[in-house]
């Protein structure tokens, strides 16, 4: 791929990892199911035929092995990017990301990079069973030796692919799952001027300020739209890096707006909204029009498919949330 | 269980091993010398680091003695170019590998989490939570098959990765996994345990229903079980088992018979859970005794030669001393050197902010000395 297209999210992955991996022989995919089937939702599709065996690796069923063989990979050398089939299956490999991944580096004393991937199709929303829509991004927000990146858009997807990889350290890249075929530009020849660690303001606004990410970000702006027509002018902020959070480029935007709303859809309790509404308590103290208020999940399992719809932000709860967020 | 040494030192045959030791030269007298020296050397070392955690000067040790042979034997069964994947145990396996025992204190004294440059030393840090590293050791040695420097025939490229871990690590998941993963890419890795019988108070037998050597078995990974205290079965099995790893046949487990004659950890009171006899029965299997009775019965060693070992075990010990007590504590502001390996602006926003607070007393002190 050389020209600008409109590709589906998933479809602007596989242009990431195809052209990461022509660009560096050391790039190699491993995970369940991604070679010769392309993946559960065919992110990896084609790239076998491309790369061939050795870099698009079929494993074992196992992510601990999955996740602790590409750290044994990345000190030898390699930058391998692999694939959590959901973001419920990724805690049998909770131990090696949070013990392993995250902390080689500083083990070490920084003589060991490990620059490897680890993608997590990310959410709800799509009807699946237990374990298949979870957004345990706080989990390793709070651990440091990560990077979490949340692309939202096909160029994010794309460019946040090849950015991860290159990256020296590890990252965590959330892909919105019910957000895979749904089409955006991208283009593959102009590197972004913004850092993949910084966050983007996609809609100008003084009212107040929306934040969200990754498969909450269609949500923010449908909000944004809806709110428009009742008269107010919100700004939306797509976080786009979670660890790190990118802090000033929001608390820039509360200083203007005065207000903010976070909307996730992980859990309130505990989640990454809380942190940032204290980051912009303490920076916007006096700038606040408002608490800093979060719309997201409650704080239950994941429900089953059939009550998923009350339990996931939706337009009225966003919008219920500007609205006591308005009446300060 | 695979034995070439008897406790008394007598030396049994055993044609397959015997021809390894005789083509590499690993059984040269000067050879079992050096061994003997090595055992007598970190012996020293591990006992005076037991005494610095008494003394306060480390927060933890954990001890190998007892497991002597079995560490300077896999230590020196591997080879430069090969690369080893240790827990938190391995003082004769690095002693072997060259790194000096002050640095293993490092970790124990809390001066850092790693002592060493795992790719200048081609040795994995040492690893605490149990049976983690194994994984690292198999996708490492996945990365050896794609470097081409498998299965050459070269003995000189040809690499192996040697993963170590106890009898109490492998029942954790993550050994199950890597022999899965190795088993599916004939991956060049040996598993080696080191079986010392106790997992803190657990004894092996409660762990595993059949030989620990059994279980690899069930993945098609061969196996062999040696005599831990025998340095020369230890050698023996393990460059077999790499050998045959770095020509491209898959991986191999080997585990070593041992014991450790010492608790878990300085923190741990073996007294409570480990019969005396044991500890008796295995302290007449001990394997630098056993080294020294088979030199002996070879005529290759001497009073001259084991005093002055025992001289410079006691000179190490003393350095070792010397070096914890002359270590000066780092910086705390070193602690935000290395989270990662690119700049990361909240880890700099909380350096900034924490030199800032420090700085508040130094302005404090120079303020009393100037009044």
């Amino acid at each position: 791929m050389s020209t600008s297209s409109t590709l589906p999210i998933a479809k602007a992955i596989t242009a990431g990892l195809r052209d990461a991996m022509a660009a560096d022989d050391r790039v190699l995919l491993m995970g369940e199911d991604i070679a010769t089937l392309g993946g559960v939702f065919r992110v990896t599709d084609g790239l076998l035929a491309e790369f061939g065996a050795q870099r698009v690796v079929d494993t074992p069923l196992a992510e601990a092995g999955i996740v602790g063989t590409a750290v044994g990979l990345a000190v030898r050398g390699y930058r391998p990017v692999v694939e959590i089939q959901f973001d419920g299956f990724v805690f049998p490999a909770y131990n090696q990301i949070t013990t392993q991944v995250a902390k080689m580096h500083n083990r070490t004393s920084g003589a060991v990079n490990l620059p490897m991937v680890i993608r997590i199709p990310h959410g709800g929303g799509i009807g699946a069973v237990e374990h298949h829509s979870e957004s345990p991004e706080a989990l390793f927000a709070h651990t440091a030796g990560l990077r979490i990146l949340a692309p939202a858009t096909a160029q994010d997807a794309y460019w946040m692919t090849r950015q991860a990889i290159e990256s020296e350290d590890p990252v965590i890249m959330l892909e919105p799952k019910r957000r895979y075929w749904v089409k955006g530009d991208v283009d593959p020849d102009r590197r972004p001027a913004l850092s993949p660690w910084q966050a983007q303001v996609v809609r100008p606004g003084t009212d107040a300020t929306l934040l969200a990410w990754g498969p909450s970000m269609p949500l923010a702006l449908e909000s944004a739209q809806a709110a428009e027509a009742d008269g107010l002018d919100l700004e939306v902020i797509d976080a786009r890096s979670l660890s790190p959070v990118d802090v000033p480029t929001i608390a820039d935007s509360v200083r203007r707006t005065g207000r903010l709303l976070i909307v996730h859809e992980a859990p309130v309790l505990g989640g990454l909204g809380g942190e940032i509404a204290a980051r912009i308590s303490e920076e916007c103290f006096y700038h606040l029009e408002a608490p800093v208020l979060r719309v997201g999940g409650y704080h239950l399992p994941y429900p089953p498919a059939r009550m998923e719809h009350a339990y996931l932000p939706d337009l009225d709860r966003v919008l219920d949330g500007v609205d006591r967020l308005l009446e300060h | 269980m695979v034995q070439l040494l008897a406790p008394h030192g007598t030396r049994t045959p055993h044609e397959q091993l015997d021809a390894v030791l005789e083509e590499s030269g690993l059984a040269a007298p000067e050879r079992l010398r050096g061994y003997y020296r090595d055992m007598v050397m970190i012996r020293a070392a591990d006992l005076e680091a037991t005494s610095l955690q008494r003394q306060g000067q480390l927060g933890l040790w954990a001890s190998a003695l007892g497991q002597e042979a079995a560490q300077i034997g896999a230590g020196h069964a591997s080879r430069t170019q090969d690369y080893l994947v240790p827990t938190y145990r391995e003082h004769g396996v690095a002693w072997a590998r060259g790194i000096e025992p002050w640095r293993l204190l490092e970790l124990f004294r809390g001066i850092s989490h790693g002592g060493w440059d795992p790719n200048a030393l081609r040795t994995h840090p040492y690893m605490i939570v149990l049976g983690s590293q194994a994984p690292h050791a198999v996708g490492y040695a996945m990365g050896l098959q794609r470097d081409g420097v498998v299965g050459t025939g070269d003995a000189e490229t040809d690499t192996a990765v040697l993963a170590l871990f106890g009898d109490g690590a492998s029942s954790e998941g993550e050994v199950a996994e890597s022999f899965t993963f190795a088993a599916s890419f004939q991956a060049p890795v040996v598993f080696y345990t080191q079986n010392n019988q106790w997992a803190i108070s657990v004894p092996t037998q409660v762990q595993s229903r059949v030989p620990l050597a059994q279980r690899s078995r069930g993945w098609g990974i061969p196996s062999v079980r040696v005599d831990g205290n025998d340095v020369l079965a230890v050698l023996g099995a393990v460059r077999t088992a790499l050998d045959s790893a770095r020509g491209g046949n898959g991986p191999v487990f080997v585990e070593a018979m041992t014991y450790r004659m010492a608790a878990h950890t300085t923190s741990d009171d073996a007294s409570r859970y480990r019969p005396a006899a044991e500890e008796e029965e295995w302290a007449a299997k001990d394997p630098i005794l056993r080294l020294r009775r088979h030199l002996e019965q070879l005529g290759e060693i001497d009073e001259q030669f084991t005093s002055r070992c025992d001289e410079e075990a006691h000179d190490l010990a003393m350095q070792l001393h010397h070096h914890i007590h002359g270590m000066e504590d780092p910086d705390p502001v070193r602690m935000f050197d290395h989270p990662y390996a690119e700049p990361h602006p909240i880890v700099d926003a909380e350096r900034a902010q924490y030199l800032e607070y420090v700085a508040q007393f130094e302005d404090e002190d120079t303020e009393e000395t100037t009044r």
